[in-house]
């Protein structure tokens, strides 16, 4: 307790995290029937080092405003900006975890954890930085493994540490812990919680899981079908890490189902 | 029988030892083999002698070596042509006859079931192979019946086994020179064609200009057999040796390319938005990752490269190169030297299947990651 009270304190530095501003953001598709548009007017700021999830209905357009974020594409219509300059091309400092880990079959954990600093050509000065990754995610015995021979949860894990050791000012998570089943989900919740607060940086996620997303996230952002637009925001002003049977979470879920058009369920 | 009993005592003998050794002679088995030969073998012998069963099949494997002796030795030549006796044939039946002897031996080395180390997997090996060598031991017998000792097959389109130690000792430089010459001008022209064909088929899998261009020409061009070129390619180029390079460089590259190319385009696209988010350059993602993702295709491409380079450099040597093993074939055809043909086919069927080996076994170690996922 006292080391959450303590990151608690602590000022978001600016060094390790960044601040995104998506304003008026639009975007359309070029399909064979005619543009096709997944994003209307989006509106979102995400303060240095906060961690925002966003919910939505399938195919509504999370992943899209992801891949727009981390410069993967040029928007249509309106600004994204990281800490002031627009986002026009992928940068090292923010990085994307995909649903599935996309780990390289042909390279070891350790080279796919390499890849970023190989590709930045800092390897060599760096090389300190692999371990260290593989180690906080809890890879180091399986280094000189290939993929092939991982589980799904540790594929997931090596994914996790080849964002992280490119120190990401913001990171991006798209349904991270989709695939995975539900006891190394739960785990790993508890791992990217405790990841983020060491390490400071913004996170951007986008869940199927309201849970998920009220267990991780400080603000929950509710998208509606395509094109997505959003719809609502929900503070989750608690403490980490937090407990799964909070009452004030277990409220707040139960908004948000209701906002959702999911309310009977209940 | 001797080798009989003596393998009886040596399957009483070590039991006692292993039991005061090690109450589980299973466990300690494996540990004895990395010691050094002669120990290491000893203590493999003993800790699985326990296991101990005469390896019976390779009885089989002993008695066809032993025919193919006796009929070599016993039998008299039926005098044919212009051939009293076949030369080489006492020397064949000889060689019959201690390989007989060494089946023998491995027969009793097979025994040992569980024997670990280079002894255990000359047995392993052994019984792996026995049922071929009884193959071979026959069809060899029934060649040398049919030929040399009946004349059943009529030279000069026949010819015994043993006449071709003959041809391997008297025309062994001509052969080795042929077969030098084959190798370096087969290697010359496969080497361009896969260095070119990777290149090209990298080059029409990423960029959308040389598509346009390349990919056409390869449809159009492509089917057209190297062969039907040779002509051509005689005429204009400076001398049949570089002609030949570059159809056998053709017959290569082309399936290279093509393979290379559905290679790289049916790449994971997420690969490229991983690596380009941890800011790779345009260089990084065609060598660290088009590249090395394609290369299981590129395997498969340069298999039916060189499939189709062996073809092109035969007709090459036996149209227009004066050396090498197409050439030694016309040249043996033009002698009625049948037996030599027989020879260098046989000098021929070893290179090219070597080469592919060779190839095999160049690929599991560059595709080591691909275990347990793809294997053909
Ligand atoms: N490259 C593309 N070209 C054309 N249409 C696309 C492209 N990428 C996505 N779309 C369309 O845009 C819409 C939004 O896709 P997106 O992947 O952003 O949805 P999503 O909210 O992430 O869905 P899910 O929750 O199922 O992952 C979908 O209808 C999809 O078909
Ligand atoms: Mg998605």
């Amino acid at each position: 307790m006292v080391e959450v009270l303590e990151r608690e304190s602590e000022p978001a530095t600016s060094g390790v995290a960044s601040h995104i501003s998506i304003n008026n953001l639009s975007h359309w598709f070029e399909t064979p029937t005619g543009a096709l548009q997944v994003l209307d007017d989006v509106n979102l700021d995400i303060a240095p080092g906060e961690f925002v999830a966003l919910l939505g209905p399938s195919g509504c357009g999370k992943s899209t405003l992801l891949r727009l974020a981390a410069g993967l594409e040029p928007a249509t219509a309106g600004t994204l900006t990281q800490d002031g300059r627009p986002i026009t091309e992928p940068d090292p400092s923010r990085i994307v975890v995909f649903q599935d880990p996309t780990l390289f079959p042909w390279r070891t954990v350790r080279d796919n954890v390499a890849l970023g600093l190989e590709a930045q050509g800092i390897l060599k000065q760096e090389g300190a930085r692999v371990d260290a990754a593989l180690k906080k995610v809890g890879l180091q015995d399986f280094a000189q493994v290939y993929p092939h021979q991982l589980s799904g949860g540790m594929a997931q894990r090596a994914a996790l540490a080849r964002a992280l050791v490119n120190n990401p000012k913001l990171l991006i998570l798209d349904e991270p812990l989709g695939k995975l089943d539900s006891l190394t989900r739960l785990e790993m919740q508890s791992e990217l919680v405790a990841l983020w607060r060491k390490n400071g940086f913004s996170a951007l996620l986008v869940t199927h899981d309201i849970e998920e997303a009220l267990f991780l996230a400080q603000r929950v952002v509710i998208f509606s079908p395509r094109p997505a637009r959003i719809v609502a925001e929900f503070k989750v002003d608690r403490p980490y890490p937090r407990h799964r049977g909070d009452n004030v979470i277990a409220d707040l879920r139960h908004e948000i189902l209701n906002c959702m058009g999911l309310g009977t369920s209940w | 029988m001797s080798v009989m009993s003596s393998a009886a005592i040596l399957g009483q003998l070590p039991i006692g030892a292993t039991r005061q050794k090690s109450p589980s002679p299973a466990v300690a088995a494996p540990q004895v083999s990395r010691g050094s030969v002669a120990p290491g073998t000893a203590k493999a012998i003993a800790a699985s002698a326990g296991d101990f069963r005469f390896y019976w099949f390779g009885l089989f494997a002993v008695a066809a070596w032993l025919a193919l002796g006796f009929i070599a030795l016993g039998i008299p030549d039926k005098p044919a042509g212009f051939n009293d006796v076949w030369p080489y044939t006492q020397e064949f039946g000889m060689g019959a006859l201690v390989l007989s002897a060494l089946w023998a031996v491995l027969s009793v080395q097979a025994g040992f079931r569980r024997a670990t180390g280079v002894f255990g997997r000359i047995g392993a090996m052994f019984r792996y192979v026995a049922p071929w060598i009884v193959t071979i031991g026959i069809f060899l017998a029934v060649w040398e019946t049919l030929t040399a000792k009946t004349g059943v097959l009529e030279p000069p389109f026949f010819a015994p086994p043993s006449s071709l130690i003959d041809i391997y000792v008297s025309d062994y430089a001509r052969l080795a020179e042929s077969a030098f010459n084959s190798v370096k001008l087969l290697l010359e022209g496969v080497i361009w064609g896969a260095v070119i064909g990777l290149a090209v088929g990298v080059a029409i899998g990423w960029s959308r200009a040389i598509n346009y261009w390349v990919h056409p020409l390869l449809r159009f061009l492509g089917p057209l057999p190297p062969t039907a070129l040779l002509p051509i390619a005689f005429f204009f180029f400076p001398s049949s040796h570089a002609a030949s390079v570059f159809l056998i460089a053709l017959a290569t590259g082309f399936p290279v390319a093509i393979l290379s190319w559905s290679g790289v385009a049916s790449v994971n696209k997420a690969y490229y938005d991983v690596a380009r988010t941890m800011g790779a350059s345009e260089w990084f993602l065609i060598f660290r990752v088009a590249i090395p993702a394609a290369l299981p295709q590129v395997f498969v491409g340069l298999f039916m490269g060189f499939g189709a380079s062996f073809v092109v450099l035969v007709v090459a040597e036996m149209m227009g190169v004066k050396s090498g093993l197409g050439w030694y074939l016309t040249w043996a055809q033009g002698y009625a030297a049948y037996v030599n043909m027989y020879a260098g086919l046989i000098v021929m069927t070893i290179i090219f299947s070597s080469l592919i080996s060779l190839l095999f076994s160049v690929r599991d170690r560059v595709l080591v990651w691909q275990k347990g996922t793809v294997k053909w």
